[in-house]
């Protein structure tokens, strides 16, 4: 067995091999997604809970449609509405969740590393769906899909991961995907929005976007998390989308086969000219959303199967 | 009542040396040679030093006894070395008025084992508008005074204050930290921060901070502590103060000299202090600063947290480690690692602190208190959190390896309990 892991926390307990057996199965999920018959039983049986500590409408749509495909029992909380309000302090939650025998959590959290404590508290398998700033593993694993499709390999490749670094767990779970895979990493975006040590990640940091892009393979454009910002990270939008916002004369830097890809939701206007999102030849952002699915599979597949050993054992 | 201690190894700040002696105790004061027939303590071999001298300590009454009470942290100080704890007011209510000042002084004298010396508050409700009763405090026996980690934001009020406590010769403790670079913070500004997606906050806020505040000690003429300077960018300005002839020391936490930013590892909250732990760098550029007698103190930072209060994710975590009981073998790490004498750890540990107080305690000379620690400095043992006296268990070194063990603490000359 290729696959190790007990939970997906993060891209950083990964080695490669494990990235590319996700990546591997999530290629053939992504055929039976595409077919007239999208059932499979790899999950029959178990029981997932999403929960989401910070609304979600994309993500937790995702990993419910994946659960659904693959045969779980598949429960959403949103726990934003729940007993969190009352007091109830994190680990309490999820022992009380524990006790109802789920078998898979997937767990979305405002805070780094909350994901990995209510790990600790659980005997299931748990998958984080984005903790604080820290990391949001399956985001990576299906941009790396993504790209993997479109470029035919994950080695070699320049990237420029642009926009809000400072706030963005996909950042980080890319910048630690990709470098593992062995591509150049270019991080572009305003001083403000670039986390203090960056440099020291073995990527390059590029506060212009002109010379950011230039001779890219991919162009990974970030949303400009409005409600992360404390205020005053940036003038205005106008000025962001002007200076770091992808239009059609930033994105002639990059190579003539670039892609262009975006995490969603999108905030047209400010970090991506709407005609280059919905340009079929450059855009892969729809594509993206389809990997998501699969690799969602894919990763509880393989950790149901973990799980499933685990326990018989 | 005589007391000899003979066959010690006798750790001496004050002449800045270790040698191999006796020492004479008579009537709870350090003592020359006397009646032969004295009962005889035989230290065979091990270390006897003045009593640690722990400045900051938080001992949770009034208001949280469930997580220390002067009970409990009396006995972890016996079993620590620690013969006087200069107590911090951030409590609740804090110890902001003379009366509450009275509690303290009545709850410590029934059940503390050891010396109690309390700081009160320099504003009231430690909420920087206006100051306390500061020479009332002091005539009930305030040693200090001080918001602890709350700054004074507004230089004005912070100005009047000093004035003031200058006219009276009372020592103000400072915690520098720019409040508006530090808001939110739960870690250093690192790499290491930054990939573990934590809040951070830059050295910069410190020395911003103490720059802040020498300015003002110059203006008012004020005697200033910095309860813990812990970046190597903040020590230029505190070379500078005190070359310039400012009344001005600091002090630094054990933590922030055994420990650094990476030690958080998987946000483990047991790490999470105030200031946050700091890169390698710093912590030796600190470790220097102790040895060259730039930085004055060391002292433990004994902030009891609740289970309840570190069980979160590391963000909404307390900050604050339990220290009384670590200090002395933490502090040996440094002697171990050929970092610091004995004699230079008790200048920072003791001494100093004493001399900065006004107290009488911290030295070995003929008529001092007998306040005493023997210690065996190389015993090893692997830190048990749950073994520790304090009622509250956050210390960053469960299941750390650790050498130095104390066999014996008197204060007065009286042995204190350990159980």
């Amino acid at each position: 067995m290729t696959f190790r892991q007990n939970h997906l926390l993060g891209i950083e307990p990964l080695a490669p091999d494990e990235i590319t057996a996700i990546l591997d199965l999530a290629q053939d999920y992504v055929a039976l997604n595409r077919g007239p018959e999208k059932h499979s039983r790899a999950l029959a049986g178990l029981t997932q809970i999403n929960m989401f500590f910070e609304t979600s409408t994309r993500t937790q749509a995702s990993f419910e449609i994946a659960g659904l495909r693959l045969g779980a029992d598949v429960m959403s909380m949103s726990m934003e509405a729940s007993s969190i309000k009352k007091g109830e302090t994190l680990i309490d939650t999820a022992l009380t969740l524990n006790a109802m025998h789920p078998d898979l959590l997937v767990v979305r959290h405002p805070h780094s590393g909350a994901v990995g404590l209510l790990a600790q508290k659980v005997d299931c398998a748990v998958l984080n769906a984005g903790d604080g700033r820290h990391e949001h593993p399956t985001q990576a694993l299906l941009d790396a899909l993504t790209i993997r499709r479109a470029k035919g390999r994950l080695h070699r490749l320049t990237v420029a991961i642009c926009g809000d670094i400072a706030h963005s767990r996909v950042a980080r779970s890319n910048i630690l995907l990709l470098g593992k895979m062995e591509s150049r990493i270019r991080l572009v975006g305003p001083p403000t929005l670039i986390p203090a040590g960056a440099a020291d990640w073995g990527v390059e940091v590029c506060h212009d976007m002109h010379a950011g892009l230039e001779g890219a393979d991919v162009v990974m454009m970030l949303r400009l998390q409005k409600e992360r910002m404390d205020g005053g990270f940036i003038p205005s939008e106008r000025e962001y989308f002007h200076r770091y916002g992808l239009d059609a004369a930033k994105l002639a830097r990059a190579k003539d086969d670039a892609i262009v890809m975006h995490p969603g939701p999108m905030n047209r206007g400010v970090e991506i000219d709407g005609t280059i999102a919905d340009d079929i030849n450059r855009s892969v952002i729809q594509e993206q959303v389809e990997m998501g699915v699969a690799v969602r599979m894919a990763a509880m597949d393989l950790l149901a199967r973990n799980l499933r050993a685990a326990r018989a054992a | 009542m005589t007391l000899r201690f003979i066959n010690a190894r006798l750790v001496d700040p004050e002449a800045g040396e270790t040698r191999e002696g006796e020492l004479w105790v008579e009537d709870g004061r350090i003592a020359a040679p006397g009646d032969p027939q004295a009962e005889t303590v035989d230290c065979r071999g091990a270390c006897l030093a003045p009593g640690i001298v722990d400045w900051g300590v938080k001992v949770s009454e009034p208001g949280e006894r469930h997580k220390e009470s002067f009970r409990t942290a009396g006995r972890a100080a016996a079993r620590g070395g620690v013969t006087t704890m200069v107590t911090r007011p951030d409590t609740d209510p804090p110890i902001d008025t003379p009366e509450v000042l009275e509690f303290v002084h009545r709850r410590a004298q029934a059940d503390a084992r050891v010396r109690v010396v309390p700081m009160a508050a320099l504003t009231k409700g430690r909420e920087g508008r206006e100051m306390t009763e500061i020479g009332l405090l002091r005539d009930a026996g305030a040693v200090a005074f001080s918001d602890c980690d709350r700054v004074v934001a507004d230089t004005r009020v912070f100005a009047r204050a000093l004035t003031y406590a200058r006219s009276l010769g009372a020592l103000v403790v400072a915690h520098p930290q720019d409040p508006g670079l530090s808001r939110g913070a739960a870690a250093s500004a690192s790499a290491f921060a930054s990939l573990r997606g934590l809040p951070a906050v830059s050295p910069m806020a410190e020395r911003m901070a103490l720059d802040r505040d020498m300015a003002l000690i110059e203006m008012t003429g004020a005697s200033y502590h910095a309860d813990q300077v812990t970046c190597a960018r903040a020590l230029p300005a505190l070379s500078r103060a005190k070359r310039n002839g400012l009344d001005v020391t600091a002090g630094i936490g054990i933590h922030h000299l055994t420990l650094n930013d990476y030690d958080v590892g998987d946000y483990r909250t047991f790490f999470k202090l105030k200031p946050p732990l700091r890169p390698e760098d710093d912590r030796r550029a600190l470790v220097e600063a102790v040895a060259s007698g730039l930085v004055d103190v060391i002292c433990s930072m004994h902030t009891p947290q609740d289970e309840e209060s570190k069980r979160l994710p590391f963000e909404e975590a307390a900050s604050g480690a339990v220290g009384l009981e670590t200090l002395l073998p933490a502090a040996l790490r440094l002697y171990h690692a050929g970092d610091l004498s004995l004699a230079a750890l008790w200048r920072a540990m003791s001494l100093n602190p004493a001399r900065r107080l006004g107290l009488p305690v911290g030295r070995l000379a003929v008529g001092a208190p007998a306040d005493l620690v023997l210690f065996d400095p190389d015993a090893p043992f692997v830190l048990d959190r749950f073994a520790l006296a304090s009622k509250s268990k956050n210390t960053p070194f469960d299941g750390a390896r650790m050498q130095g063990r104390v066999l014996g603490t008197w204060v007065g000359g009286a042995r204190v309990a350990t159980d």
